[in-house]
């Protein structure tokens, strides 16, 4: 993180930025010239931060998703969350002038985008106090569409400038980072995690079938319930602060699961934190490769991401049986 | 502990699949439930296993009402094995599988400590899986794999066992060995087998299932009469005990040539109905989970659907 922050559009040595934070974190005074104190802390350090926030809980609700709906093909996207997401934003980047609502608009709609999706997921998909996993997955997949059709009816009639700042938005971005917004998003995905890790056993019987886990003493409808609420949570509040990053959340979990095994207990916590490790690299990447420019994530993480994955799923023997 | 259901009528999407079934498995007994496809079996397990409530009548182990004592104390008394196809659980060790069943004793966010895994240890040795611990599941044979979910219930340290055609898609020396496994362990044992073959052999007594009924009950040999084997398997067949002790079926050189009891007419279509049992006008509704006319809350006594996996 440290490197991620050192480099960019202005070069500051690793050493310097270690004093920087060390200094910054203990309360200390200036160590640097002022222009590069302000880089590396006020633009630098939030955005490294966010990304490995934002990587660590999209990364885990994918995981958690995965488990809930016992289909390796979930993650925020396929479930509808992201897609709720960004209705709620383009409704605030369309329908109101940006001086109306500012940035904060955007993000709150965006979440709250996100959790009506997740409500809507969890009403339709819910019958006669069941969750069937099918019928979950498929809800949200034609919840989705729903989302996406209203969302691309408003970007036709939307202007050109209007337009761009949408796809920027959709494409996902931490340049925006700032010390304010990272208390919320932080402590939801440092919650979330910490208490789907420690949901990881039970997460594990959900792999046994839904019969041999209520066997087991799960109330497996219940647990459902509160896994998707939690996945909610943790997607909507990362794509309101960081906007709409695809990819991770499928991907890091089944890289996580192919080097170390199905067990939630140890693929939560490692999920977490290789998608964190993913998002500083490719946010990192992203403004590093096309200077002075900046490619938005949501490009780089598939465009990176996908023909890793790929290789990798060639690779692995597993997969043909499973 | 004893098994006993008493007056359940199981419902599986608004449609009642068990009627009125009343049985009892007396403490370190295997009793078999045996009965054509469709005949209700897995239905009524699932109620005892406490995955669907029954709509009337009662399960209870060791003298209580499953459903009154809660999910977990409940999977502390009875243990399944059941025929879902795991796929997902790829790449998870025996071990960790067997793990597993200790969920109902360590709780919602416990992790398994020492006694558990000595509980995981010898429910391994039980079951004669010690030596593939450290295997993955999907790389085991058929016969493995069962002995595998067997450790995993044994290790819920069960009061009760009950088993759903765990001898399905074994070869012949496997289901000879799980069965004298299953009968070796002294624990108390409902087991839907499809294979009659291997139930009048290792099973003391049977329950006849048909169209959702119990037909007849008791010791294998009352139980499975040359009446019973035609009027609920439709075949014809004798049960007898040979000279070497072995209980074994003998069918009839054209098995197909059944006669039907007097009232039956399976043939023209209507199921065979057991004569001595009069449908009772209590039993045959279910209620529907939204005509709010349920004394009881529908959304937790409703019909539950299979979950389509």
């Amino acid at each position: 993180m440290i490197t991620a922050i050192s480099i960019g559009a202005a070069e500051v040595p690793p050493g310097e930025v270690w004093r920087i934070v060390l200094s910054r974190l203990t309360g200390g005074g200036p160590v640097s010239d002022i222009a590069t104190e302000q880089i590396v802390w006020e633009f630098r350090a939030p955005r490294v931060v966010l990304a490995a926030v934002a990587g660590a809980g999209l990364a885990v609700a994918g995981a958690a998703l995965q488990a809930v709906v016992a289909n390796p093909l979930a993650d925020p996207t396929v479930l509808g969350f992201s897609h709720g997401a960004a209705l709620g934003a383009v409704i605030a980047l369309t329908t109101a002038s940006g001086a109306v609502l500012g940035g904060v608009g955007v993000s709150t709609a965006a979440f709250l985008g996100a959790l009506l999706a997740g409500a809507m997921v969890f009403a339709l998909g819910r019958k006669a106090g069941r969750m069937a996993p099918t019928r979950l997955v498929l809800s949200g997949v034609a919840i989705g569409y729903l989302f996406l059709a209203a969302t691309s009816y408003l970007q036709l009639r939307a202007t050109p400038t209007e337009l761009r700042t949408v796809l920027f938005w959709m494409l996902g971005s931490v340049a925006g980072a700032s010390w304010d917004q990272l208390p919320l998003v932080t402590t939801v995905v440092v919650t979330g995690a910490v208490t789907l890790s420690l949901l990881g056993g039970l997460l594990n019987t959900l792999l046994t079938g839904d019969e041999s886990a209520t066997s087991l003493g799960v109330d497996v409808h219940r647990l459902r319930g509160a896994l998707l609420v939690c996945a909610a949570l943790i997607t909507g509040t990362v794509i309101a602060v960081a906007g709409g990053i695809g990819f991770v959340g499928l991907m890091i979990p089944h890289l996580v699961r192919l080097a170390t095994g199905p067990d939630h207990r140890r693929l939560i916590p490692l999920t977490a934190v290789t998608g964190a490790l993913y998002l500083v690299l490719v946010d990192l990447l992203s403004r590093t490769l096309d200077r002075p420019n900046e490619l938005p994530l949501g490009i780089l993480t598939a465009l990176l991401g996908a023909p890793f994955f790929l290789w990798l799923l060639r690779r692995n023997k597993g997969m043909d049986t499973a | 502990m004893r098994l006993a259901v008493a007056g359940a009528t199981v419902c599986l999407d608004h449609h009642p699949v068990v009627h009125d079934v009343t049985l009892d498995v007396p403490p370190g007994a295997l009793v078999g439930l045996v009965g054509p496809n469709g005949s209700g079996k897995s239905t009524l397990l699932r109620a005892v296993y406490r995955s669907l409530r029954p709509q009337r009548g009662t399960v209870t182990v060791g003298g209580d009402d499953v459903w009154r004592l809660g999910a977990r104390e409940a999977a502390r008394r009875t243990a399944a094995v059941l025929q879902e196809r795991d796929t997902t659980a790829a790449g998870l060790t025996v071990a960790e599988i067997v793990t597993l069943g200790r969920t109902p004793h360590h709780g919602m966010l416990g992790r398994p400590g020492t006694a558990d895994r000595e509980a995981v240890a010898e429910s391994l040795e039980r079951a004669g899986a010690a030596h593939l611990a450290e295997r993955d599941i999907t790389g085991l044979s058929g016969g493995e794999r069962q002995r595998v979910l067997l450790a995993r219930a044994l290790a819920q340290h069960p009061q009760l066992l009950v088993l759903d055609e765990v001898t399905n898609h074994l070869d012949i020396r496997a289901r000879f060995e799980l069965l004298a496994l299953i009968r070796g362990l002294g624990v108390t044992t409902l087991a839907v087998l499809h294979d009659l073959e291997l139930a009048v052999r290792f099973c003391e007594q049977l329950v006849v299932l048909d169209e959702g009924r119990v037909h007849a009950a008791g010791p294998v040999l009352d139980v499975l009469t040359p009446r019973v084997m035609a009027e609920v398997f439709h075949v014809a067949a004798r049960v007898e005990r040979h000279a070497d002790g072995v209980v074994r079926i003998t069918y009839a050189a054209d098995p197909l040539t059944a006669e039907p009891g007097p009232g039956s007419h399976h043939l023209s279509g209507a199921p065979p109905r057991p004569r001595h049992r009069s449908a009772s006008p209590r039993t045959g509704r279910c209620r529907r989970s939204r005509s709010g006319r349920s004394a009881r809350p529908s959304r937790r006594h409703g019909p539950r659907r299979r979950s389509p996996r």
